[in-house]
């Protein structure tokens, strides 16, 4: 294909061609039927929840494949007092909190970015990370603070933006570092010993940042299938056809179906740029699982100096916030409860007013299931 | 010029801008008889609406905000089945915005009016301080004979079929690109759909319900529907149009078309047997005019993949973000 010729469809319309999503349907159906026991797949990403329900792919599969969504929404994830933390310096004097678009809906204990931004808050929600520099050097006066988050997909670009601002002797950005990681939450949950997985479905953007060799230990630790897939719908059939023949053939490994763009040993100029800034915080608070060790980043220490952490401590508030009490996020993440088994999915939690993490974005579980398939 | 203060304070310097601007362009015996209030005939049963236009940015690719004001208006006005006849707009004007751009913004508006026949009769214009508005805020309201009755979001009834006029999400893309300074070479589809109501009229179609698929795009037009006649709603997916642009636009920024304002795209549930002919008229608007689905009695909107499986679609809520991975 030439490529002064390529169109946007040639990119990504044999990714969603129908012919390809029933033949696979077909084949999943007719192999699945050997499965000794039902195959319970966890899509790790919020990416891959989405693409599921918002194509209906739980239709074309047998009932003998379920899934179970994981914890791989990174505004989900993320603890109140982390979001207080947001809200709080939004309102300081002389400071703009520029942050990724859809964290300024959600809510933490006493409100959201969307409300202290309507009572005279500039909060500038961001498209790409990089135009913070863009604001900071259009505020020389201001304190810049960018409320970063996100996985391993969204942590290069806070460290390029570092990279940059540093180059160019800006002064006046700070940062609030919430990027976590993928691999300790799925520890935590099948280290649980209740959670009822047993295959996975691998993030698409994630691993082509950290190879697909970080989850080597879901293979050695608990004999479990996993394949990194790409987020669209054939991608994610053909990914679960591959977890059904190495059920069948019982030989777990890592296989990797997002071959355009994710390999083994994954990006590692961003891995290297990622560790010149940022280091593994002793342990992070998540929203739905608690406190699980070595599972976030935070800026290293000879950067202190712009760690809006250490520069606003007095202001931050540090009591942790507990989960609400009637929330199951906890259960649904580890698959031994489905969102229409919580007694508030729908009636006090909602998109509009989520209590627990799952019905956060659009990305989490519950939002998903309140979405498309109430 | 930037306009002060002074032009929005009654005298002489807002008599020249009614005088050299909206007299010029908005020109009619009514406006410029410059009483009170405008003196008008109407003709049996009237609609009349209002809105209010505030858009960031204030110019975008294919119109501007004075454009938006007299669209928006006529068009609550044309799916009502009423011709848009008169029209009021008041002005609220950030002091420090530049003359040529509000004459920009007016000679636009005087350009929609002439293509529907329509005039302005009445107006008002204030400038307020700096950051008292955002450069520039307009309020239309319009009064339209009503061409045909009963053209009601209650009417559908199982078996009706809707059809979208064009395909959607321009407009809510444009403003996105702008707003994230992306480059596209997209336009709006912002513009006056009398032309389009009426020949559906003159063809004697049997119009159900007619509405624009504004802010909330084509997911808010089925959900109202659904939710006002009581009934279901299936479209498919592969059948609603979607230009290449915008499905590119929404895959970077994670938006659905569905949920995508339009400001020149309308949605009509016809009787089944009018709906092939209602299809051929609105093609020889815009030939993206497409059947995309149909009334059930199920009392959900669910949209239809080529694969066959089903999703709803909700209703969109909360203010459009980008996605962040």
């Amino acid at each position: 294909m030439k490529t002064e010729n390529l169109t946007l469809k040639d990119l990504y319309f044999k990714f969603r061609d129908p012919e390809a999503m029933k033949n696979f349907a077909n084949l999943i159906k007719k192999e699945a039927k050997n499965l000794k026991e039902p195959m319970r797949v966890m899509e790790i990403c919020g990416g891959h929840t989405h693409t599921i329900m918002k194509y209906g792919i739980k239709q074309l599969l047998p009932e003998n494949i379920e899934f179970i969504h994981g914890p791989g929404c990174p505004v989900c994830v993320m603890p109140k007092e982390r979001i207080d933390h947001a809200i709080e310096l939004a309102k300081q004097e002389g400071v703009i909190l520029a942050t990724l678009g859809d964290m300024i809906r959600v809510p933490g204990s006493k409100g959201s970015l969307a409300k202290v931004r309507a009572e005279g808050a500039d909060v500038r929600p961001l498209h790409s990370t990089l135009d913070v520099l863009k604001i900071a050097k259009e505020n020389p006066d201001k304190k810049v603070v960018f409320f970063a988050i996100g996985f391993e997909t969204t942590t290069p670009m806070t460290a390029a933006l570092m990279e940059k601002a540093f180059k160019e002797g800006i002064k006046n950005i700070y940062y609030h570092i919430n990027h976590v990681l993928t691999p300790p939450p799925v520890k935590s949950i099948m280290g649980s010993g209740e959670a009822r997985i047993n295959t996975f479905i691998g993030p698409s953007h994630v691993s082509v940042i950290t190879g697909a060799k970080v989850y080597q230990f879901l293979v050695n630790n608990y004999n479990t299938p996993v394949v990194v897939a790409g987020f669209e719908p054939v991608d994610v059939m053909e990914s679960i056809l591959m977890l059904v023949r190495q059920k069948l053939n019982n030989e777990p490994k890592i296989e990797i179906q997002y071959k355009r763009a994710a390999t083994w040993d994954g990006n590692v100029l961003a891995q290297k740029m990622i560790d010149k800034y940022m280091d593994v915080r002793d342990t992070f608070r998540w929203r739905g699982l608690g406190d699980i060790p070595k599972s976030a980043l935070k800026l290293r220490d000879e950067y202190s100096e712009f760690d809006a952490e250490k520069i606003f401590a007095d202001i931050l508030p540090k009591e942790p916030i507990d989960d609400h009490k009637l929330c199951i996020c906890g259960k649904i993440l580890k698959g031994l409860a489905k969102p229409t088994d919580c007694k508030a999915f729908g009636k006090a939690c909602t998109p509009s007013s989520p209590l627990g993490s799952c019905m956060v974005s659009d990305e989490g579980a519950c939002n998903a299931y309140y979405r498309y398939a109430r | 010029m930037k306009l002060t203060l002074a032009y929005g304070g009654g005298g002489e310097e807002t008599n020249k801008l009614i005088h050299e601007l909206f007299y010029k362009n908005f020109s009619n015996p009514v406006l410029e008889s410059a009483e009170d209030a405008a003196v008008v005939e109407l003709n049996g049963k009237t609609a009349f609406t209002t809105d209010s236009f505030t858009v960031s940015p204030v110019f975008f690719n294919g119109g501007n905000i004075g454009k938006l004001a007299i669209a928006g208006t006529c068009n609550d006005l044309a799916m009502m089945g009423a011709k848009p006849q008169y029209i009021s707009c008041g002005f609220m004007i950030e002091e420090g915005f530049e003359f040529d751009k509000l004459e920009k913004i007016v000679k636009t508006m005087a350009d929609e009016l002439k293509k529907v026949g329509a005039k302005i009769v009445c107006g008002d214009t204030k400038v307020v301080p700096a950051g008292s508005v955002d450069k520039i805020f307009i309020n239309t309201s319009g009064i339209g004979e009503i061409i045909k009755d009963n053209i009601s979001a209650h009417n559908l009834q199982e078996g009706d079929m809707v059809i979208v006029s064009r395909d959607i999400g321009r407009h809510g893309t444009v403003v996105m690109a702008h707003r994230y300074d992306v480059d596209t070479d997209i336009n709006t589809d912002c513009k006056v759909l009398w032309d389009e109501v009426k020949a559906l009229i003159d063809a004697d179609i049997d119009i159900k319900a007619l509405r624009d698929a504004t802010r909330g795009g084509l997911s808010a037009v089925l959900n109202e529907w659904a939710d006002s006649s009581g009934v279901g709603i299936e479209v498919e997916e592969d059948k609603i149009p979607v230009s290449d642009e915008v499905i590119g636009l929404c895959e970077i920024f994670g938006f659905e078309p569905l949920d995508l304002a339009n400001e020149g795209t309308f949605i009509v549930a016809v009787g089944k047997n009018d709906a092939q002919k209602a299809e051929e008229i609105l093609k020889k608007f815009n030939n993206q005019a497409t059947i995309i689905g149909s009334v059930t009695s199920d009392k959900k909107v669910t949209l239809k993949s080529p694969w066959g499986s089903k999703r709803y679609i909700e209703l969109p809520k909360g203010e459009l973000l980008p996605r962040i991975c």
